[in-house]
């Protein structure tokens, strides 16, 4: 490496009591009240149901678990570090140093999972396989390159498409594993993970949009044209990576939806339409339910499959401003 | 005739979801010295849940402020929420609060600013609603 560090080259004491983006209160206040360790999530309850798995599931859950550990080590020790000299707000670099450490957190809690339920050359084994696997470096060095390119706009992009799309060729198994009653508690660390991606994606989309206020609308175009191509890189990249991991057991199909329906929510965080018809992204319910048990078919009260809705069912609010 | 009521916050996705169908609507006030939004007919509320935790916060403040307001409250006819399944449980929670709380239907949910189909799903519900009402 030659190239010159780049860092903040000015620094003033932060204020917090006066804020220019509201936007970067708001989420540093989701990012610390959704904090979490993986210490407190009891996966040793899933020893039992390890066991139960073919030797071939294990080893497949084990790559998709250092295929996700490698994207999040990226993320916590170069992708969201490289957004704070870029940062329009001192507020928005503090809150890239929370999403950095909690990038970190992701990364050590699958080898947490790893200790409690495989061996030590299963282990390393499984490491191996991801710095061996064409596809999974591929996809690192992608993202990679435009971390350490100079456009900082594109750095966004390509952060977002991380943290909203190309984690979910891998958060699919523990899904999977889930919706059969399988490693349930390793499902619930994993949808801990999943929470914070999703306020990440959000909140760095976000800053991208701001940014494109500021430039020009040749600028804006372009920018647009190198979303969809890099999307599209990343996208047939991620296919074969799937294939890898997936065609063993039958599941590539269905993982592909799982693809394009996370590819069109990574569009929408940086502002731009969906590209996935709705033909490709019939998530299997199984997998959706897994995920959010609120995001049933009830939910379209219109369209009248809602018919054992019930209105006014009981929810608990903390919120203490209601005055009825 | 009745009427849309929203809220969306500065990322302005909600506001793109009621820009896409294109039905007039009325925006709650973002900032707490705007001048309150009071609403003269029937209408259904179109809000973001602000997501991820189970520690509340998940309804914004300024909808709270909006529906505290007896008058407002009681023109309220249904509720539509946007959400990300990411958030797991609290998918689209606000709008269940709000329909728990004032005993009207959760119409509808749509993630971040919906895509095509909700906007079509939306925009037909939203016309018989509207003949029943």
């Amino acid at each position: 490496m030659s190239e010159k560090l780049t860092l903040v080259s000015h620094v003033d004491a932060i204020n917090w009591n006066r804020i220019p983006d509201e936007k970067d209160v708001e989420v540093w206040n989701r990012l610390t009240g959704n904090f979490w360790l993986p210490e407190k999530v009891p996966i040793s309850g899933d020893v039992q149901s390890w066991n139960t798995l073919t030797p071939e599931e294990q080893t497949l859950t084990m790559r998709v678990f250092t295929g996700l550990t490698l994207l999040d080590t990226i993320q916590g020790t170069v992708g969201a570090v490289s957004l704070i000299p870029d940062a329009l707000t001192p507020h928005e670099e503090a809150v890239y140093t929370n999403i950095a450490f909690m990038e970190s957190v992701h990364a050590k809690s699958y080898s947490s999972i790893f200790s409690t339920l495989c061996s030590t050359p299963e282990i390393d084994a499984a490491f191996r396989w991801s710095t061996e696997n064409q596809n999974l470096q591929r996809k690192a060095k992608i993202v990679m390159d435009y971390y350490r390119g100079d456009d900082p706009l594109k750095r966004k992009v390509a952060s977002t498409l991380l943290e909203s799309f190309l984690f979910y060729s891998g958060f699919y198994l523990p899904m999977y594993w889930s919706s059969r009653a399988k490693l349930t508690n390793t499902a619930d660390l994993i949808r801990l993970i999943i929470r914070d991606e999703a306020v990440h994606g959000y909140y760095i989309g976000y800053k991208y949009q701001k940014g494109l206020e500021k430039v020009t609308p040749e600028r804006r175009e372009e920018l647009k044209a190198y979303t969809f191509d890099l999307l599209y890189d990343l996208y047939d990249n991620e296919v074969q990576y799937t294939q890898d991991l997936y065609d063993g057991v039958g599941l590539t199909e269905d993982v592909k939806k799982f693809l394009h329906y996370n590819a069109n929510k990574a569009l929408m965080n940086l502002g731009y339409e969906a590209l996935f018809p709705n033909t490709v992204t019939d998530v299997n319910p199984a997998i959706l339910s897994a995920l959010s048990p609120n995001a049933d078919e009830n939910h379209d009260f219109f369209s009248g499959s809602g018919s054992s809705y019930v209105i006014g069912k009981h929810e608990e609010t903390t919120d203490d401003d209601w005055e009825f | 005739m009745a009427s849309l009521v929203y809220f969306s916050s500065t990322s302005e996705n909600t506001k793109r979801f009621i820009d896409k169908l294109g039905v007039p609507a009325d925006r709650i006030p973002l900032r707490p010295k705007d001048e309150p939004l009071t609403v003269d007919e029937p209408y259904v509320l179109v809000l973001p849940t602000y997501g991820g935790g189970n520690e509340g916060g998940a309804v914004p403040k300024q909808v709270i402020k909006f529906l505290n307001d007896e008058h407002n409250r009681s023109l309220i006819r249904g509720v539509i929420s946007a959400g990300n399944t990411n958030f797991g449980t609290a998918y689209c929670i606000a709008g269940d609060i709000v329909a728990a709380k004032c005993h009207v239907p959760h119409l509808y949910k749509f993630e971040l600013f919906g895509t095509q189909d909700d906007v079509t799903a939306v925009r037909e519900g939203l016309d018989d609603l509207w003949k029943q009402l």
